[in-house]
């Protein structure tokens, strides 16, 4: 069975893992009770993984438009595949909206961001405090369904490459394992 | 410490009850901010309570004298938890220090709208000599006075202990103010 492109595979591994580790970075660093140099230091650096998923996003899209993904099983029921395209297609969207709404909290917190330190990124809103108590909220809560639906999309991948055996996973694993 | 700081009132006082036109401070178009750095990210915070008194007479700009008083628990730097954490021993000890000031020593005018100040500052209970730039124009039948004062945190051992990190909040800190006074 056709693999995805290289190109396509390293992009999806790299957007997984800093995802789950800003994901996981966020629950840590909110948790972190009182004022303290460490929680200053992560949400730092869970702002610049937050900007790098969405700059990776972008080129994401850009590689996908131009490269067909491969061709999924032909033993593949029509259900399935209108869930996965559908499932695909929300994933997409929340891979911008997490990381959008996380930059519009802060800057409506009146903190902007200076990538890794080095390139402060365009303040285009004036802090709003109101505004940021709700994007606080949106920012959480596309996080949670974030969550879910790549719960869900974890667990198709695991049904297709355990269960059915059908090769749908290897298409986006590198070299030769499975 | 306190006999200076009693003393710097009472100088002001003195000068105040000489001077011929102490302005009132408009506190609702006025504004005292601190402008921190973290991690390279400026971040503007405003103080909440302040008081200025400036004695000021376009005729006799040399005759100025100036006196801000800011509660430092006032400071809000975007939610009550950090700004109740920040009013701590490691920050700015407002049990302790309650107020914060500056008075000024010297105004001199420096060319139209502009003049060069110069004053102490207390913060924490330690005093500074500080001078610095200052633009008073009238606006909407007030005088406006503006200026910038960049001061260095550790001086006035704003964020002890593992604070003192500078990569994570800079030494560099800019004080930013506006003053609205009338007649």
């Amino acid at each position: 069975m056709q693999r995805y492109t290289t190109t396509a595979i390293v992009l999806h591994w790299l957007i997984a893992a800093l995802i789950v580790g800003a994901f996981t970075l966020g629950l840590v660093m909110t948790d972190i009770p009182g004022f303290t140099p460490t929680k200053l230091r992560y949400y730092s650096w869970h702002k610049w993984a937050g900007v790098t998923v969405m700059l990776l996003a972008v080129l994401r899209l850009l590689w996908r438009l131009r490269h067909r993904p491969p061709a999924l099983p032909a033993s593949m029921p029509a259900w399935q595949r209108g869930a996965a395209h559908g499932l695909h297609h929300l994933l997409y969207m929340f891979i911008f909206a997490v990381p959008v709404s996380g930059y519009l909290y802060t800057l409506a917190a009146g903190v902007p961001v200076v990538y890794f330190g080095l390139f402060k990124l365009p303040v285009f809103m004036a802090k709003d405090p109101a505004l940021a108590a709700t994007l606080k909220g949106v920012h959480y809560w596309l996080n949670m369904s974030m969550a879910a639906l790549v719960g869900l999309h974890v667990l198709a991948a695991l049904k297709h490459a355990i269960v059915d055996r059908d090769g749908t996973l290897r298409r986006m694993l590198p070299g030769r394992s499975f | 410490m306190k006999l200076r700081a009693t003393l710097a009132a009472l100088l002001a006082t003195t000068v105040l009850a000489a001077g011929a036109a102490p302005l009132k401070t408009d506190v609702a178009h006025s504004s005292v901010s601190a402008v921190f750095t973290q991690m390279e990210a400026p971040v503007e915070s405003k103080f909440t309570r302040f008081n200025a008194q400036i004695d000021y007479d376009a005729a006799h700009p040399d005759k100025a004298t100036a006196r801000v008083d800011i509660d430092t628990a006032s400071l809000d730097i975007g939610s009550p938890e950090y700004n109740k954490e920040i009013a701590k021993k490691e920050w700015f000890n407002s049990a302790q220090f309650p107020k914060a000031s500056f008075v000024s020593t010297a105004i001199k005018p420096a060319g139209a709208g502009k003049l060069n100040v110069s004053g102490k500052l207390t913060i924490k209970g330690r005093t500074q000599d500080v001078s610095f730039p200052l633009s008073v124009k009238p606006e909407g039948g007030k005088q406006v006075f503006e200026g910038r004062l960049p001061i260095k945190r550790l001086a006035f051992n704003i964020g002890e202990g593992e604070w003192k990190d500078t990569g994570i909040v800079a030494d560099d800190v800019v004080i930013k103010f506006r003053v609205a006074a009338a007649q």
